[in-house]
């Protein structure tokens, strides 16, 4: 529907809608996240639900204590290898659609101890990512900025064609790969349906775009 | 508290056949050790425990260090005729320290508030003899931190109660806090690589390029 129509409607008392905006519009107003926390950055979401920032004004602050009713993991904090496969299976056990938020420097990357021998360089070697923050930790702020990006991103997904979202697609997979522990590592070291590593350096990616 | 010198005599005098010796420390805290035979650990624990003027009743601490295999080089002047000609020359003798484990415990009074008294212990190497008694029969809290010491570097704690890995899953291999351990080569992402890390996240850049 043209744009200028409906807002010349809309002055007249008569609101249009179609089911896709609408089944979005509710669907991004109520985003269960899962309560859980693996380190300091969990502080800080906790932060962001109770009455200073306030995260119910999005819809999402019923924290649910079970993976079968949450909608969306907020990855809050430190992935050490010996938990990454808990953490992939709670995802895989939450029910489609669902959304993952990787919040903080370890989550997205492994962050300071990203050279030890213990922490997972990043949550999405594993289960795919919607919206990575940086930060250590990343202010309520950031989490709130992340979260309204993850609601616009809700809010365009288009429910028919090939870009539908995930949890449309029959063939689709909503369970990935739980990673088991080696003598001397994960195995595998990274899901390779989800995650491929990007190329870097001087002849890398970088060059290649430009 | 009394001086390590006093304590080491004493303690020999409560538990005979004990070799106690002190390991100088040269840094400016100047926190000398005492290092204890392994035989009879256990024995000069309780012995420093249950003295009256000592009731060391808390271990604060214990620690792993790996000591890796050293070359100690001393020179040492030597006389030689060379040429018909008497010369004193310097030579360099090299001889090698065999590598071993150590166990350092932080050993405090809660009763007299006192201490701390530190007590080293030694394997006698660092592969299968990797071997020490426990010392969490005398201090109870000493249980998890020599878990850890076991997990993170391989020191077998015999009498422990039980001797498990703490912080690393059941099944992995190896001892991540010894020096001659390698990481696993996971650095096929790195976006700010340097040094050693580029290094790394060359060896992956080949089969990164097949994706981009």
């Amino acid at each position: 529907m043209d744009e200028g129509l409906r807002s010349e409607l809309r002055k007249q008392g008569i609101l249009t809608t179609t089911l896709e905006e609408l089944y979005n519009w509710g669907r991004k107003n109520s985003v269960w996240p899962l309560g859980f926390g693996l380190a300091c950055c969990a502080i800080e979401m906790i932060a962001t639900s109770m009455a200073r920032w306030d995260l119910a004004r999005f819809g999402a602050e019923v924290f649910r204590p079970s993976p079968r009713q949450a909608d969306l993991m907020i990855v809050a904090g430190t992935v050490t290898k010996k938990m990454a496969p808990q953490v992939v299976r709670l995802y895989n056990q939450m029910p489609e659609p669902k959304y993952v938020i990787a919040m903080g420097a370890c989550a997205i990357s492994g962050g300071p101890f990203k050279q030890g021998y213990n922490v997972l360089k990043g949550i999405d070697r594993y289960i795919p990512v919607d919206v990575h923050i940086p930060g250590c930790p990343p202010r309520p702020e950031a989490l709130l900025h992340a979260f309204m990006t993850l609601q616009r991103q809700i809010d365009e997904q288009a429910l028919t064609g090939a870009a539908r979202p995930r949890h449309l697609h029959a063939d689709a997979p909503s369970e990935f790969n739980v990673p088991e522990y080696g003598a001397h590592d994960l195995e595998p070291s990274s899901n390779a349906e989800v995650w491929r590593p990007p190329s870097v350096g001087e002849e890398g990616a970088l060059a290649k775009t430009a | 508290m009394e001086s390590l010198e006093q304590i080491i005599t004493r303690a020999k005098a409560a538990v005979p056949g004990a070799s106690l010796e002190i390991v100088p420390n040269g840094s400016p805290s100047a926190q000398h050790s005492v290092l204890v035979d392994n035989e009879h650990a256990v024995a000069v624990g309780t012995f420093l425990r249950d003295d009256p003027q000592l009731r060391l009743d808390y271990a604060s601490n214990v620690t792993g260090v790996d000591w890796l295999d050293t070359v100690l080089e001393r020179k040492t002047k030597v006389k030689r005729t060379i040429d018909g000609v008497e010369r004193e020359i310097e030579e360099t003798v090299k001889t090698t320290r065999p590598g071993y484990l150590e166990v350092v415990y932080h050993l405090y009074s809660m009763a007299l508030k006192q201490g701390p008294l530190i007590l080293r212990l030694r394997t006698a190497n660092r592969a299968e003899e990797a071997v020490v008694p426990s010392l969490t029969p005398i201090w109870r809290g000493a249980e998890f931190q020599e878990r850890e010491a076991y997990d993170l570097y391989g020191i077998v704690f015999k009498g422990h109660p039980d001797l498990r890995r703490i912080l690393m899953w059941e099944g992995f291999k190896d001892y991540p806090m010894r020096k001659d351990y390698t990481e696993p080569d996971d650095y096929e992402y790195e976006p700010t690589a340097h040094d050693e890390v580029l290094e790394k996240a060359k060896a992956h850049q080949a089969a990164n390029e097949e994706y981009s």
